[in-house]
């Protein structure tokens, strides 16, 4: 990974996830009913391949799409194929079942080094999480695995100077915006709602319907020790899937009926304020000065 | 856990703990000290209060790791920590530390944990402690809980992290088999903030960073600080009025605005809110935004959707305003009011602005 490509070479990890505003759980067995349920690619990887393809049509070169998961995440990669990518590369294996965010970025690594070998990379891009998974990890995952800098919360890529193989971006941090200057290769997670997606050309389109997805299997993907993937290789392990507890107690309701507004919210402040003494106190100390 | 619950819940989640060797001698409870430009996050002591019941079940030390360069904040940070309940305070100084990088903060930390071998280590989950801990966790190769909102010790002596899955439709509880140290998360105002005791102290250990500026590659430039873009301080506000769809159109956001004006707090919105446009998105409350423990939260127009309400069910009381009384977010307020929010709101500025003194003229 640390030769330089001579053409731009991003690669995307994009995961396909089940859309969650449709998730139901079952009320008896508490289990997620996923029959049904249209999958979507994780719409924070959706930022990191627009700004993937952004680079591209400035500097040239390739976007390749990634994912790690069963057979029929290739549908994944044939979206973002529609969408403008221009190779996707698809793993899947019964091994990598089970996978936590540490077997995850294992398998996903060995599939980077593997498409490295072939086309060096320059930028491995991921989004900022998962809605499934939902733990940010996996980026990080995929950097200290491969040695990339690590470039996390991205917000804007400033300058991208290909000969000098440096970049300059900004990176969200507590309190304000790092600007930051890195060197390629490196791996960024993308921040949302930092660009636009572009809708996939027409030609884009059906080239996507016929593209070839490149399909390895654990082996094919250089994992030679299978001991590292799936549930094996996860040293976290889930004891337990539970519903949230309802609160016993609802609301108590404010009278309303035959009420103005100004008396409504009156109601409101007296209840409010019996209900918590010191808040009134404290709302009223902190605009005496 | 990217999969958690596909995950069978016999087999390996049955499977008894058989602590390799090499991992017996790991003891004691560790918090990462996040300090940014001289600041100490909140919610590293948020994670001291918490990492002291975890070291009390256990009967071991708590310890904080505080990296940093050597100024005046730094050495105000360690003695806070004692504070806040360490007992032992494991420090890394170098100018390379000033502003957070990925590459030295790893170093730092990964070579304490090798050194030191604690059971378990937590830090928040902010933008910093997701990096670090990311990276960290790989490095070591170890299971690392994300977004964890309860912590407890299991009989078994191993620490059982429960956390929002499926944006907050299921929790689920998660433990790190054979591994050291079991990792994990809190986002900000999950945990409450503990009492400091001043009068406490504690044991200082200091480790050398070993690189040199030439080691790093990435360059900070520049910090544009928040002050200049004005950002929202949700996380910690004392009271925060919230809007959702039931406000129809982007224009009645003004209402909720000046009620929080008002009041002195910070406004919110719910999620969709954001996706149209209509609020930037560190406004939004929930899963997916900020959680949110103030004293008093307002929510008009707001369902109370699950991904909506596990982010603000820490708060001291909640008022709901909604013209549906069904609506499930009266399920999680205290007070409910079954109203037109686009006339509620102006009425309740005019009461508080009337009852506070010193309030009347701001309206
Ligand atoms: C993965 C995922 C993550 C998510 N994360 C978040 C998150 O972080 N935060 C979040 O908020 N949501 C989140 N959501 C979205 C969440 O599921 C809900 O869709 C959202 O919270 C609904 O917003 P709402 O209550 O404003 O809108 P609606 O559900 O449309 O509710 C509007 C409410 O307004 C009431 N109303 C209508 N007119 C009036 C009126 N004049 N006066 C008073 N009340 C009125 C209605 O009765 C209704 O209850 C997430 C969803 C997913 C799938
Ligand atoms: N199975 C996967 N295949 C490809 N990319 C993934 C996969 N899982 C996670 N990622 C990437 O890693 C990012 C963070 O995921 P997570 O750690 O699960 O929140 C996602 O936004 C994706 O870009």
């Amino acid at each position: 990974m640390t030769r330089l490509a001579r053409e731009f070479h991003s690669v995307v990890c994009i995961k396909q996830v089940p859309d969650s505003a449709q998730i139901r759980v079952h009320p008896v067995t508490n289990t997620i009913m996923r029959q049904g349920v249209p999958t979507i690619i994780n719409p924070y990887d959706l930022f990191a391949l627009e700004e993937a393809m952004r680079l591209r049509d400035e500097y040239g070169g390739t976007v390749t799409v990634l994912t790690m998961g069963p057979p029929m995440a290739e549908d994944a990669l044939r979206r973002a194929l529609g969408l403008g990518a221009n190779r996707a590369v698809l793993i899947t294996d019964r091994r990598f079942a089970g996978s936590d965010t540490l077997a995850t970025s294992f398998a996903l690594s060995k599939a980077l080094t593997r498409i490295g070998e072939e086309h060096p990379i320059d930028i491995v891009f991921t989004g900022k999480q998962t809605i499934d998974g939902d733990t940010a990890q996996v980026g990080p995952g995929i950097a200290r695995r491969l040695g990339l800098n690590q470039l996390t919360y991205v917000a804007a890529i400033d300058a991208l100077d290909r000969d000098g193989a440096t970049i300059t971006l900004r990176r969200r941090s507590e309190g304000g915006v790092q600007v930051l200057r890195s060197r390629l290769p490196c791996l960024i997670t993308m921040l949302e709602d930092t660009n636009t997606l572009r809708r996939g050309t027409i030609q884009d389109m059906l080239r996507a319907a016929r593209a070839p997805v490149t399909t390895w299997s654990a082996e094919e993907a250089g994992i030679a020790d299978p001991m590292q993937c799936g549930l094996r290789g996860s040293p976290t392990v889930v004891k337990r899937v539970f519903a949230p507890r309802p609160r016993a107690d609802k609301a108590e309701m404010v009278v309303v009926e035959g009420k103005t507004p100004a008396q409504t919210a009156d109601a409101v402040l007296d209840l409010l304020f019996a209900q918590s003494p010191n808040l009134e106190a404290a709302l009223s100390a902190r605009f005496k000065s | 856990m990217a999969d958690a619950p596909q995950q069978p819940a016999g087999g390996r989640a049955a499977m008894q703990m058989q602590l390799a060797a090499k991992f017996k001698d790991y003891r004691h409870v560790w918090v990462f000290v996040e300090i940014e430009r001289g600041c100490v996050h909140p919610v590293s002591w948020e994670l001291m209060g918490e990492g002291r019941k975890l070291a009390d079940d256990l009967g071991v030390d708590l310890c904080a790791v505080v990296l940093g360069p050597r100024t005046d904040d730094t050495k105000a940070a360690i003695s806070q920590t004692y504070h806040y309940g360490a007992d032992i305070c494991y420090i890394c100084e170098d100018p390379l530390l000033a502003d957070y990088r990925n590459e030295p903060y790893t170093r730092a930390l990964t070579g304490l944990v090798d050194k030191y071998q604690p059971e378990i280590l937590l830090l928040g989950a902010t933008p910093l402690g997701r990096d670090l801990a990311g990276s960290v966790a790989t490095m070591l190769q170890t299971g690392l809980t994300a977004d964890s909102t309860e912590l407890r010790i299991a009989d078994d002596k191993s620490l059982a992290a429960t956390r929002p899955t499926f944006g907050g439709t299921l929790l689920c509880t998660i433990h790190t088999l054979n591994h050291r140290p079991q990792m994990a998360t809190v986002r900000p105002r999950v945990m409450a903030m503990p009492e400091p005791d001043r009068s406490r102290t504690g044991r200082m250990v200091w480790h050398s960073l070993g690189m040199a500026e030439g080691d790093i590659v990435t360059k900070v430039l520049e910090f544009v600080s928040d002050a200049r873009i004005e950002k929202a301080n949700l996380a910690y506000a004392d009271i925060v009025v919230a809007g959702g769809m039931g406000l129809r159109q982007p224009g009645n956001l003004a209402l909720v605005q000046r009620l929080a004006e008002v009041v002195g707090g910070e406004w919110g919105v719910s999620r969709p809110l954001v996706q149209k446009g209509w609020a930037p998105a560190e406004r939004q409350i929930g899963q997916t935004g900020t959680t949110i423990r103030p004293r008093l939260y307002i929510a008009a127009g707001i369902s109370g959707a699950i991904q909506h309400r596990v982010g603000v069910e820490g708060s001291d009381l909640i008022v709901a305003i909604n013209t549906d009384p069904d609506a499930r977010i009266f399920d999680v307020a205290h007070l409910g009011v079954v109203a037109d929010a686009l006339t509620i709101l102006p009425a309740l500025a005019d009461a508080f602005a009337r009852r506070l003194p010193g309030r009347a003229l701001a309206s």
